[in-house]
């Protein structure tokens, strides 16, 4: 088939699970490859947009400047872009820290969490080719327009394959109960 | 003159008894309408304002509406089902709602009318408001991220000596749940079950229990809210 929807993913302020999740179709990724090409994602380790992709799925939300220009790339080079699970759609784990001031998370977390090496002098990371980390977590459809969500934590494998079986076929989504869920 | 009238929800003709809540008519009729801060045998208080329907034009609280003769209510509409959602994902954006965190996820009611209307994602910005955890009591935790502010503990969980043991202080969006802790002698474990019990979200943790059902078999992984009903 010469002309199958391009799909690219980004893992941004996640933890990967969504990824893995998408992966937990099993078998059926043999059937989803038939219906639609992978382009840039960390599946194929592709880095960069050489074209326009059909659908964009994002997983976690945006917790740096990278996350962010990241995001906007997404949203430049696909049609359809989606917000896989909870960190996208919600700012997820990451967001706990949403509410606590910046500085106080980066000296936690560097000087005076209780797994800081106090045999070295510690510092917080501070070197430019390192993204600025953000006030706090926004999800993704607070940054850029995203088109459909998908929740979960991780989404499960079934309604993620539900999801994009239907929007490349071009039928209505019908959410079942048993695989919508926040958790 | 016999105490039954009738009236309509969603054009389908029911009988109530007068006196009755436009709630407890539908549930005697077989009709779901979603409630959040109802709870069995307590006054309704309308807090939450999930069941709001429409009455003759207007939207009103079913649970702290009562019937009356010719009555016709709108319950399921396109427009008050958005409503709802509406009402459900502020709910959500108000509040630090992290399910995946959360002991409550699976037998949260909030989360659990959220999957009945099928929400994915809140039409509102998130607000994430600064609120605390508190250990209030040797047994009880104080999750003020999830609380709703839906008043069931404060009107349901009495000691033995009928006497209150929650309220809140502060008004608007400074209102934070509160216990009284020169009642903490008072509470036994029973008593912190059920104060965690009539919580319909996580915002009463008790201690010690954390994630003791498995995910697959909490209340609404097994059935959907108001599935019962129209059966």
């Amino acid at each position: 088939m010469a002309n199958k929807p391009i799909v690219a993913t980004a893992s941004l302020a996640g933890c990967f699970g969504c990824h893995m999740s998408l992966l937990d179709i099993d078998e059926r990724i043999l059937d989803l490859i038939q219906l639609v090409e992978f382009d840039k994602s960390p599946i194929t380790d592709i880095k960069n947009f050489e074209r326009k992709c059909d659908i964009g799925i994002i997983e976690g939300g945006c917790c740096n400047s990278e996350n962010v220009e990241n995001l906007k790339l997404f949203r430049k080079n696909c049609n359809i872009l989606v917000s896989l699970g909870e960190c996208a759609i919600m700012g997820g784990l990451p967001a706990m820290r949403n509410g606590i001031p910046i500085q106080e998370c980066l000296e936690e977390a560097y000087l005076n969490g209780v797994t800081v090496d106090v045999g070295d002098e510690p510092i917080i990371p501070n070197d430019e080719e390192l993204p600025m980390i953000l006030d706090r977590v926004y999800p993704c459809h607070e940054v850029v327009k995203i088109d459909y969500h998908i929740p979960g934590c991780a989404p499960n494998a079934d309604l993620i394959w539900d999801f994009l079986t239907t929007l490349v076929t071009g039928k209505d989504l019908e959410l079942k109960y048993e695989t919508l869920k926040y958790d | 003159m016999s105490n039954e009238i009738q009236l309509t929800i969603d054009g389908k003709s029911i009988v109530a008894k007068l006196g009755q809540t436009i709630v407890e008519a539908a549930r005697d009729n077989n009709v779901y309408i979603p409630t959040l801060c109802d709870f069995k045998n307590l006054t309704p208080a309308g807090t939450c304002r999930v069941c709001s329907v429409k009455v003759d034009g207007r939207v009103v609280v079913a649970c702290g509406t009562r019937v009356a003769s010719g009555m016709v209510v709108e319950n399921e509409s396109a427009e008050m089902t958005d409503t709802r959602k509406a009402i459900i994902e502020m709910l959500f954006v108000e509040g630090n709602h992290m399910c995946p965190t959360c002991e409550k996820s699976g037998n949260c009611e909030l989360q659990a009318i959220a999957y009945h209307y099928r929400i994915t994602a809140p039409r509102f910005p998130f607000l994430f408001p600064k609120k605390s955890l508190e250990s209030v009591h040797p047994l009880l935790m104080l999750e003020h991220n999830r609380c709703i502010q839906c008043r069931r503990c404060v009107r349901g969980i009495r000691t033995k000596d009928g006497k209150g043991v929650f309220a809140f202080k502060n008004r608007s969006n400074n209102i934070e749940l509160i216990m009284d802790k020169s009642r903490a002698d008072d509470i036994d474990d029973e008593l912190a079950a059920a104060a965690a019990n009539i919580c319909p979200v996580g915002a009463i943790i008790k201690k010690g229990v954390g994630f003791s059902t498995p995910i697959g078999e909490r209340t609404f992984d097994k059935q959907q809210i108001g599935e019962s009903y129209g059966k």
